[in-house]
């Protein structure tokens, strides 16, 4: 029907499938989503202020800013440190941490809730009870985002020439600094890939916390769910507006995303970098 | 000299006092985080045996929620599919305008917060004040508070998934074969059935086990546009908190282990298949 290579330019099959798919993309994503930014501007400014700094609301929001960021500072280091054992260690069960990391990924958050507080709740085995405290939501968090850092900076680690590291080593670096010198500036964009990934979780979790958090204002409620309340007291108004700080958060996220993967990509680091951890993020 | 060749040689199987530092602090955190809590789940669920969950499945209404879940899971997954395969393909193989905002715009759903996301589609589908809700509800189309809702809500959500593996798979497969199928005299479906497809469906297969399991377990954008009703438009989740909330611990405990059993078995599909493939 066409001579057009397969690789550039649009032929009738692919221009009408872009049309369909772009269709079902904005009926699905696009439209919803700008909704909520012009429901939160039909107030005005001064009602979105307003709104967003009410005590409570602005409590909620500040409670779950600072659990993302802290528990994402925690994911940077920790993460790490996983990937590192996954790649470079060997030892038995090794398999089995792999499949440990991919759980929160895929369990029903209303179940992870669950699971937290039959180790962490009022029956604790362990003797700790983080129930309905601001502990929780931290908890919750670490949980829900455990997977983003390990999955990023895994497979660029695998591809990460040893050559080099060995000649550090032969030129008589120690291993911390072959490491900070040598491994850590070929991971930081996957780690700050991953990074971005887990804080937009954690600002948007809710139905971990559900069971765990018991939603106390002023103590373990969060942004997501004063939006919930506030549909279900008939705000959408209001709710729009508190789900307007969160997309904006989420559309930064996603900008910052891409232009680093963008690097990733382009930095000579295999193409499979993009996928890695973001397949299962 | 000879020293520093020997140690070159040592750093790949070096294994210091910070080998293993490293390796019992991996192990510890996800055991303390992930591992013994999920083990809870099952002891809970069997302390009396199989009660739980012949409970489970022996009410009504929670059979009805474990079906309405695999219901929109399923629809989600086979949508997301579809979509998924058909614009990896226009981002990977084709080009237009727009083309890098719209692959950015496509990851959206990772990190808006499901409560937003059942709001949106309330503004939009909502049948009193949405902007095509009572267009909608006028031709007897309903989209909140029912089962069209449950789906769009879970394919939002899982939108990605699918995306993210075909996209890099189908980069690294190369044009080469297409192009020869082409020259060849293949139209494009042919070359479509028959080089890119089998070329892609390993990446096919993780997204769409991976798109099952998270869908399988949306709760939050559900919660907001399903309405919760019992026995209609509640799904699987929803019935864990309302079992765990009405005191039924063990009702809520065996549920949530079916749904857990499902999620972790599709993830060690993937493994599995990963391995192999590998």
């Amino acid at each position: 029907m066409t001579t057009e290579s397969s690789t550039s330019g649009l032929t009738r099959t692919s221009g009408i499938g872009l049309g369909v798919t772009l269709i079902w993309f904005s009926l699905l994503v696009l439209i919803p989503l700008t909704a909520v930014l012009i429901t939160a501007s039909e107030g005005g400014w001064a009602n979105f202020i307003s709104t967003v700094t009410n005590e409570q609301t602005a409590h909620a929001i500040r409670l779950t800013l600072t659990g993302a960021a802290v528990v994402t500072l925690l994911n940077v280091f920790s993460g790490t440190v996983i990937a590192w054992v996954l790649v470079r260690d060997q030892f038995p069960g090794k398999a089995l941490l792999e499949l440990v990391i991919d759980i929160p990924f895929a369990l029903p958050t209303i179940v992870a809730g669950l699971v937290l507080l039959s180790l962490y709740g009022i029956d604790s085995p362990l003797g700790i009870n983080v129930a309905n405290t601001e502990a929780s939501v931290y908890l919750a968090f670490l949980f829900v985002t455990l997977p983003f850092v390990v999955r990023m900076v895994q497979p660029v680690l695998e591809e990460l020439d040893l050559d080099v590291e060995e000649a550090a080593a032969s030129l008589g670096a120690s291993r911390l600094t072959t490491f900070r010198r040598v491994v850590l500036p070929s991971l930081t964009p996957a780690i700050f890939a991953g990074a971005a990934l887990s804080f937009a979780r954690g600002v948007g979790e809710y139905g971990s916390l559900v069971l765990l958090s018991g939603n106390l204002p002023f103590e373990s409620e969060v942004a997501s769910v004063r939006i919930l309340s506030a549909i279900e007291n008939d705000n959408p108004a209001g709710a729009a507006s508190v789900a307007a700080v969160l997309l904006v958060i989420s559309l930064t996220v996603i900008v910052i995303l891409d232009v680093v993967q963008r690097r990733l990509a382009s930095g000579g680091a295999p193409t499979k970098v993009t996928v890695g951890g973001g397949g299962r993020g | 000299m000879v020293v520093d060749v020997a140690e070159s040689t040592l750093t790949r199987h070096h294994r210091g006092p910070l080998t293993y530092v490293l390796r019992t602090f991996a192990i510890a955190y996800l055991f303390l985080l992930v591992a013994w809590p999920v083990s809870l789940v099952v002891t809970h669920t069997f302390t009396n045996g199989l009660d739980a969950l012949h409970a489970v499945f022996g009410t009504p209404d929670l059979v009805a929620a474990l079906k309405l879940s695999a219901l929109a899971a399923v629809a989600a997954t086979v949508i997301n599919t579809v979509f998924g395969v058909s614009i990896s393909l226009l981002l990977v193989r084709t080009h237009f305008p727009g083309q890098r905002v719209l692959g950015a715009l496509l990851d959206l759903p990772l990190s808006v917060s499901p409560i937003v996301v059942g709001l949106a589609l309330v503004l939009v589908y909502g049948p009193l004040n949405g902007w095509f809700g009572p267009a909608l509800e006028a031709r007897g189309i309903h989209v909140i508070y029912a089962t069209l809702g449950i789906v769009l809500a879970t394919s939002f959500v899982s939108l990605p998934l699918v995306i993210r593996e075909v996209v890099p798979t189908l980069r690294e497969v190369g044009t080469d074969q297409e192009q020869a199928a082409r020259s060849l005299g293949a139209n494009e479906w042919q070359t479509f059935w028959r080089i890119t497809l089998p070329g892609i469906r390993w990446a096919v297969v993780y997204g769409v086990v991976l798109t099952l399991a998270r869908s399988l377990g949306e709760f939050g954008a559900v919660k907001v546009v399903s309405g919760n009703v019992s026995g209609e438009s509640r799904t699987a989740p929803l019935a864990v908190e309302e079992a765990y909330l009405n005191f039924n611990q063990e009702g809520a405990y065996a549920l949530a282990f079916v749904l857990a059993s499902v999620s972790v078995l599709c993830i060690i599909v993937v493994a599995i298949l990963r391995r192999r493939t590998a």
